[in-house]
């Protein structure tokens, strides 16, 4: 027992290296692909587990209009830089029509007038972004399930794209600066901290990214810009808490908070409340847009689904 | 003596894995917003504690408690990270998995070990009461808490128990492993879950339960605090207790029990 000392200090020197070693390894492991889809699994089991508990009627909390947040922080795009979206905005959207398509047997379109004569739904609810921050809002908008309906879905529909406005330009938003893309809920946490930003896995790749739709306008920086999509699935689409909001606080959205109008998935992180949402396609699988993983953020790494 | 069976030998030391994991993980997805709030929403200019960075060249890390500014630079809101460079963050790369800025990936690797630590946990409780293990463990029984004074003046002192006393845990041990079981742990799970929004409403009283979403998220955070302290007394003692005889203990569940040469310590009480 007396030869304490030296043991101390022998253990001390043994985990301090143990530990730089297992940190060291632990970065190295969480960037080798099958540990990476083996980490995965904790999320499609959250998924799993979160569908079982849920019924498709379940509503996530409502409250008063007492608890509504006196600021609702806009996340993400701010002011999409996109030439035919500021042209619309400068309308006051008068221009602007909702294209709903794909898997349905009556596609149409909608003008945000339109879109006001529809039975509405009121909800006042919780925000929650995925980097931890929450607001309530009360939002007014058309039921999607209403949409949906309208337009009768193919027998193969399973999920509904969500296909904004905004162009996320790669480079920054990626960089931890700045806005990153829209949903309010983004990640981008603006200058607190970089949070969301790129790093994340999924880095790489975008590149190519918005094959099928960015393209050709966007606004900002070359070519590597990749305009902010969605995806839920019909189980979240259906949902009755499941809107095209184009009110916040009573008041119509503002550009900041996804004007003219956003989605409110309710039980979801703000990732998937995508703002500024211009066509709804529903499709048979999301694995031919962007990346394929189903969302602007998907593709970044982050999980398809947010209820956690 | 044979003091661990094998279930838990091995469900500590996964638990173990666990809990580092989370700790890291969690530090890195607080990092995200490295600031803390009551009740369901952020108050963003009053929250009750935050990190961030100056607008200095460079940048010092200053971190507000209740009101307080701290200059806590190189460790919190502003600290050096594997390139060298200050970067503005919670907590430092050092502490967080994966090292760099990477919410995805801590989310990741928390959801990940947050399902393997609480089946780990289901299957230790399962053993502990099927096998009267936890019972023996963390029930003090009448003898030590007639003695209770006196047992915490002896842990106090460092004076560690030795001939049959030290074949079960004392009772501040006891008591120390019944809170972390029965209240640290299991809190810690609640309020993660109360977190997520589908949980809220598949389970509104979790809302209730913490007086909201944000408050939820700070108890975790203090919850997880007070876990990070328990294992640093409990590391520590561990060292000062026989390191080598407890590791063998843990590792092959044979423990030396001393026995008493000196009957000095402590005129034994009778055990009855």
């Amino acid at each position: 027992m007396n030869s304490l000392p030296s043991r101390r200090a022998l253990l001390t020197g043994a985990s301090a290296t143990a530990a730089a070693a297992m940190l060291g390894g632990c970065d190295r492991l969480g960037n080798a692909d099958w540990f990476q889809r083996t980490l995965k699994t904790g999320e499609d089991a959250n998924l799993f587990v979160q569908r079982l508990l849920l019924t498709d009627r379940t509503l996530a909390p409502e409250y008063a209009e007492s608890d509504i947040s006196p600021w609702f922080k806009p996340n993400g795009t701010e002011d999409p830089p996109d030439k035919d979206y500021k042209a619309l905005a400068k309308g006051k959207f008068a221009k602007y029509h909702l294209e709903v398509g794909g898997l349905v047997e009556v596609p149409f379109r909608l003008s945000l007038a339109e879109l006001r004569t529809l039975p509405a739904r009121t909800q006042v609810t919780r925000h929650d972004c995925v980097e931890g921050w929450s607001a309530i809002g009360k939002w007014t908008g058309v039921p999607l399930a209403d949409l949906l309906s309208r337009a009768k879905l193919k027998p193969e529909a399973r999920y509904v794209v969500f296909h904004c406005a905004d162009t996320m330009d790669q480079g920054s938003a990626l960089e931890g600066g700045g806005d990153g893309e829209d949903a309010d809920e983004a990640p981008p946490a603006g200058n607190t901290n970089p949070a969301m930003t790129k790093q994340s896995g999924g880095g790489e790749s975008r590149k190519d990214s918005g094959g099928q739709q960015a393209p050709e306008d966007t606004a900002a920086s070359g070519g590597t810009s990749v305009r902010y999509y969605e995806s839920i699935d019909l189980v979240d689409a259906f949902h009755p808490q499941t809107i095209l909001a184009y009110d916040m606080n009573g008041k119509a959205l503002p550009i900041a908070n996804g004007a003219p109008l956003r989605l409110r998935v309710e039980r979801n992180l703000g990732y998937k409340q995508a703002k500024y949402v211009m066509r709804i396609e529903v499709v048979e699988s999301f694995a031919h847009f962007g990346e394929g993983k189903g969302g602007y953020w998907e593709d970044q790494g982050y999980a398809w689904y947010a209820g956690i | 003596m044979f003091r661990h069976p094998a279930v838990i030998r091995v469900t500590h030391w996964v638990n173990a894995v666990c809990l580092l994991v989370l700790l890291m993980s969690g530090l890195q997805i607080f990092n995200a917003h490295p600031a803390l709030y009551w009740g369901n929403v952020s108050t963003f200019d009053t929250p009750l504690m935050a990190m961030s960075s100056t607008e200095d060249d460079p940048p010092k890390g200053v971190t507000t408690i209740f009101g307080t500014t701290f200059d806590t630079t190189g460790w919190l809101g502003s600290s050096v990270g594997a390139n060298g460079e200050p970067a503005d963050r919670g907590f430092p790369a050092w502490t967080t998995l994966p090292s760099d800025q990477d919410l995805t990936g801590g989310r990741s690797w928390h959801f990940f070990f947050a399902w393997a630590f609480v089946l780990n946990g289901l299957a230790y409780l399962l053993y502990g009461l099927v096998s009267g293990q936890l019972r023996f463990r963390v029930i003090p029984s009448r003898d030590q808490v007639r003695h209770f004074g006196a047992s915490v003046w002896e842990h106090l002192t460092l004076r560690f128990p030795q001939g049959d006393e030290a074949k079960r845990y004392n009772v501040i041990q006891k008591l120390t492993y019944l809170v972390v079981l029965f209240v640290l742990l299991p809190v810690q799970v609640l309020a993660g879950l109360a977190m997520s929004p589908a949980m809220n409403a598949a389970f509104p009283f979790l809302l209730t339960l913490f007086d909201g979403r944000q408050s939820a998220r700070t108890i975790h955070f203090v919850v997880a605090a007070l876990l990070v302290l328990f294992v640093v007394v409990h590391v520590a003692l561990v060292l000062l207790s026989g390191f080598w005889n407890n590791m063998r203990g843990m590792l092959t569940g044979w423990f030396v029990i001393e026995r008493k040469v000196e009957p000095v310590a402590v005129a034994a009480e009778p055990r009855s």
